[in-house]
């Protein structure tokens, strides 16, 4: 479709917000605590009569959601290893060659399968997981590669490519008071929307050990109602006076979004951000780290109703002391990770949830002087398990001992996954269409993934 | 005795109780000098007129150490020609606007009041709202001249060429960091900053930026290459440039022909009369100008020959590109360097889509959204927008001059007119600006916005170092959290959950509302306003850049006058304005 360009002939006419009008955000009401700002004491105290139409208008929004819902639900945990991972010190150890360095081997459930020796729970879990071996990119530099992986696509200055989650939560209507797409302890990466549009960037929160940010009215209810009620029955409704017809619903979505924002604040679904909640026991073993804790609330958080949950490691850039780095980072990851899918099967999420464990590339097979490894996207390790991926797989392989100068890196990397292809494989392991064709603002034709799926790792 | 021991005697009989009331003393006095000359109207100080500004461009030059200038000289221009010239431009494209809205049966809203278009021009130009002090400086000129006066205020104010310098920074390179030690931003914008501030013709900063040589530190303006460095093993990278040119200086989107000719009819290239589906060969020929620049070690970027060598889709071998551009060869000069050649063509006075392209993206900086589609979205083959093509040939008629641009766009009718209407407004009559389109705030105008409401004064580089501090940090924590929208910043978004939760409850309008003597309006406003009627005055005028309707003052006089905590009643009024989505959009 092109943007016809000959509306009225001389000017044209700027496609604006019409789309995310048509998927305007609702929420459905909730029970509030004593602790939070209540929304009884809201009304009680203000009884606006804006605010008693907005929520009357989210009461009506939820039913005809909840006849809109007939995808079942999938949900995605990306635990995602910022800096770059060693291959050879996580799921592609080499030991006793060239390049194998001091990291070991140990054996998994799955015959043949053999993961480092720096992750002993997960490799008691590998039976449930499968492996890409074979990843290879054509970025070699942090920002530009994290954008690559996470959007599928490489960085281009025209448009800005959503994030997994974006994709993910943009195909669903049904709404939770809290957000669908969350990333937890976000360093400069979250998911974004992109061409999707903001509403989709995922919602920031650090350690789930501090509470979630500007969540908390910093005044008392009363107070706060009365500041509501100031707001929208006087300074905005005169905003409003003789501008732009339903300003609110057409333009700004200001109300509504404040609204939805109100509801979060005083929605019990926010413990699900609250790890203290669980057994000391169980916090124990995803570790007490904030990648650990963050592991634990993604769980939590896909059972209040979020759809995608990123939870990020940093640490993982070892051009300096490579083993010490690549331990450290394998010793918080172990636990969180093996924990974490032994619970999304204990609480029956794991069916439905698809967990992808990497980073934005690998590390060189060669150790430099600083005895540390470099940048490597030709042939890295991703794991996949759960929703739609089948169980003990390992699909393409690096060699043991590459040529580093070859002028094809990939000759010496068996099977070869690009990162559009494993986007595709993704996909359609959620259930997804990779050959979807999504317009862009300004009427560009983007395919939601322009790879081939890797159809042997799917269950 | 020497009078200080006298003194150090008499200070050491005062009780420490005496020593603190003294010290609050000195505090309240300190703050009262600081803010009594703007809670009131001022006495009447020096008003720079539109013919001062204009013979003003030689001393913002030696302000700013910058070598004289040896191009056209618009400082000598006769301030009146310059003006009846400007005002000549305006009343023509005025014309052919108002022609199309009537030829479409659109009504056009009435003129906007003096201060909502001083704040369109604040927004526009230094991103942040006008302060107290501006607006009771501005009180003291006769109505009708306040908004021309706060333009030429504005040009000559630090805050102009410093966030036009970032803004345009984004545009020619991007938010990324790049490859380390060869790409420096901070000094590309820098000295942006400083070719704003004396008003270098376009043209000029066109051409340095394209045939750019030497060190990256030394010569700023290599960065727009040595941004591209980290994807192309610390050479200029002919592909990202290209395709940065292609938008940025020509108005064109021509991306997906680096990989494939055009099948979807969406990229027509050649010239008007016999345009033609555009073809990967043209997005090659144009990176092939790229290929030229070469690195030399310590010597940075330098001349060099084109050697640039492509396989093309469905070919079985690489061939060597010659440079060439997608349309208008003819205009292209015989010149050695193949990026001088380039230069020169997009700068041609007959190159109108790159002056369109550049009147597009001014255009879009000051009304917060594009013209069309995209800023950078003009194909050759749209159909006519007389507005954009009479502001380019505007432009390149006098000599490229981004000050008089900014002029004539801001002095059109499409700018000055209201956001309301006593007709009903319809998306269509923002599409024809037939009223004043509604546009969020960038994050970095919301948080400006934020800053200069609380500041009964304005806050610049001549504001004390901790206020500065103070605003840059928590800025960037605030654009942060807000979400930056890098290089997409021109492009429309509406308001999210997140940054509703953020402005509700977040840490910057938290302290910025707070009652805080020494640093907030809020508390200003509460102990020198003479009553509560002015307080609010002041309170809207501060956030909102307006006078309270009659409806609105009333409201928040019955809350002052039966609330029980002042302090409080005053922190929430505060609180309101800055919650109102009026602050956070342009109207």
């Amino acid at each position: 479709m092109r943007i016809d360009r000959n509306r009225h002939n001389e000017f044209p006419v700027a496609e604006t917000m019409k789309n995310s009008i048509q998927q305007q955000e609702t929420f459905p009401l909730c029970n509030a605590d004593s602790h939070r700002f209540s929304r009884r004491a809201l009304l009680a105290s203000g009884g606006s009569a804006s605010i008693l139409a907005s929520i009357s208008k989210a009461i009506a929004n939820e039913e005809d959601n909840g006849s809109k819902n007939k995808l079942a639900a999938k949900n995605v945990i990306l635990l995602w290893l910022e800096g770059g991972p060693s291959q050879l010190e996580t799921f592609d150890p080499h030991p006793g060659g060239l390049f194998g360095g001091d990291t070991k081997a140990i054996t998994t459930p799955v015959p043949d399968l053999m993961i480092s020796e720096l992750l002993p729970q997960t490799a008691e879990i590998m039976q449930h997981a499968s492996l890409i071996r074979s990843l290879t990119s054509k970025e070699g530099d942090h920002e530009r590669a994290i954008y690559n992986i996470k959007s599928g696509y490489r960085p281009d200055p025209t448009l800005i490519h959503p994030s997994i989650g974006a994709v993910l939560c943009h195909e669903e209507s049904v709404q939770a008071e809290i957000p669908r797409h969350i990333s937890i302890i976000p360093r400069n990466s979250p998911g974004r929307g992109g061409f999707l549009g903001a509403k989709y960037d995922a919602f920031k929160v650090n350690d789930p050990a501090r509470p979630v940010p500007d969540i908390r009215s910093q005044v008392s209810n009363e107070r706060n109602a009365r500041r509501i009620d100031d707001l929208f029955s006087v300074v905005e409704k005169e905003f409003q006076r003789g501008r732009l017809q339903k300003l609110d619903l057409q333009r700004t979505l200001h109300q509504s979004s404040t609204d939805a924002a109100l509801k979060m604040m005083s929605s019990d679904q926010l413990d699900a951000f609250d790890v203290r909640k669980e057994s000391a026991s169980l916090r124990d073993s995803f570790g007490d780290t904030p990648f650990g804790r963050g592991c634990l609330a993604a769980v939590r958080l896909l059972e209040a109703g979020s759809r995608c949950v990123e939870v990020t490691l940093g640490g993982w850039d070892s051009h300096v002391t490579n083993h010490l780095l690549q331990s450290a980072g394998c010793e918080t990851l172990d636990p969180a990770l093996a924990s974490l899918i032994k619970l999304l099967q204990e609480r029956d999420l794991f069916e439905s949830t698809l967990v992808v464990c990497g980073g934005e590339f690998g590390r060189t097979p060669s150790i430099n002087p600083a005895e540390g490894r470099d940048h490597w996207p030709h042939g890295f390790s991703m794991l996949l398990a759960g929703c739609g991926i089948g169980r003990g797989r390992v699909y393409g392989a690096t060699a043991a001992e590459p040529k580093l100068d070859a002028p094809n890196p990939l000759e010496h990397v068996d099977q070869p996954v690009t990162i559009s292809d494993l986007h595709a494989t993704i996909y359609r392991a959620l259930g997804l269409s990779s050959d979807l064709e999504y317009q862009t603002p300004i009427g560009r034709p983007i395919k939601r993934s322009e790879g081939k799926v890797i159809t042997e790792i799917l269950s | 005795m020497s009078g200080v021991s006298i003194i150090f005697k008499n200070v050491r009989h005062l009780s420490m109780k005496t020593m603190r009331w003294l010290w609050l003393l000195g505090l309240v006095v300190v703050a009262f000098r600081y803010l009594s000359p703007s809670m009131s109207d001022q006495q009447a100080r020096p008003i720079t007129t539109w013919v001062e500004s204009v013979r003003d461009v030689a001393s913002i030059r030696r302000e700013n150490h910058l070598p004289h200038r040896t191009v056209t000289d618009r400082s000598n221009q006769n301030p009146d020609q310059f003006r009846e010239s400007v005002n000549h431009s305006i009343a023509s494209i005025n014309a052919i606007h108002q022609t199309h809205l009537k030829n479409i049966g659109l009504q056009s809203a009435e003129e906007g009041n003096w201060l909502t278009i001083c704040r369109r021009l604040s927004l526009a130009l230094v991103g942040q709202g006008l302060s107290l002090e501006e607006i009771r400086s501005l009180q003291n000129a006769p109505e009708i001249e306040r908004v021309d006066i706060h333009l030429q205020n504005l040009f000559k104010d630090p805050r102009y060429h410093n966030y036009w310098a970032e803004r345009w920074t984004r545009y020619l390179v991007g938010t990324d960091g790049g490859q380390f030690i060869v790409y420096r931003r901070r000094r590309f914008r820098i000295w942006l900053s400083e070719v704003i501030a004396e008003n270098r013709p376009y043209d000029e900063i066109v051409r340095k930026l394209l045939t750019a040589e030497g060190l990256w530190t030394d010569r700023p303006e290599v960065n727009f290459y040595t941004a591209t460095f980290d994807s192309n093993n610390g050479e200029a990278d002919p592909i990202r440039l290209a395709s940065r040119t292609a938008r940025v200086f020509l108005g064109l989107r021509i991306d997906c022909l680096q990989c494939h000719d055009d099948f979807l009819g969406n990229v027509n290239l050649g010239d008007r009369d016999q345009i033609r589906e555009g073809k990967q060969q043209d997005f090659h020929q144009l990176a092939a100008f790229f290929s030229a620049a070469k690195t030399n070690g310590l010597q940075g970027l330098k001349k060099g020959f084109s050697n640039y060598k492509y396989q093309y889709l469905d070919a079985k071998e690489e061939v060597t590109v010659e440079p060439k551009v997608p349309f208008a060869e003819h205009l292209m000069p015989d010149l050695k360097d193949p990026r001088e050649r380039l230069a020169a063509w997009i700068t041609h006075e007959e190159n109108h889509q790159a002056a369109v392209a550049a009147v597009s993206h001014v255009w879009a900086l000051i009304f917060g959204k594009p013209f069309g589609e995209a800023v950078d979205d003009l194909p050759l083959d749209r159909s006519s927008q007389p507005i954009l093509d009479e502001l380019a040939k505007d432009f390149v008629a006098h000599q490229f001059d981004l000050r008089r641009l900014i002029t004539v766009i801001t002095g059109l009718k499409a700018f000055r007119c209201d956001s309301r209407a006593d007709f009903p407004i319809t998306e269509e009559h923002e599409d024809q600006y037939a009223v004043f389109p509604l546009m969020q705030l960038r994050p970095e105008q919301v948080a400006g916005a934020i800053i200069q409401a609380s500041r009964i004064k304005k806050t610049d580089r001549d504001s004390s170092l901790l206020l500065q501090f103070i605003s840059f940090t928590s800025t960037n924590e605030f654009v942060e959290r807000f979400g930056d929208r890098g290089e997409d910043e021109l492009e429309p978004e509406n308001v999210t959950i997140s940054q509703r939760l953020l402005m509700m409850n977040g840490k910057m309008v938290r302290e910025s509302i707070e009652s805080n003597p020494i640093l907030n309006t809020t508390a200003h406003l509460a102990m020198f306003s003479k009553d509560d009627s002015q307080l609010i005055e002041s309170a809207y005028l501060c956030t909102l850049n307006r006078f309270p309707s009659e409806n609105e003052h009333q409201h928040f006089l019955k809350r002052l006058q039966t609330g029980k905590n002042r302090n409080q009643d005053v922190v929430d009024l505060m609180w309101v304005l800055t919650n109102s989505s009026e602050l956070t959009w342009n109207h």
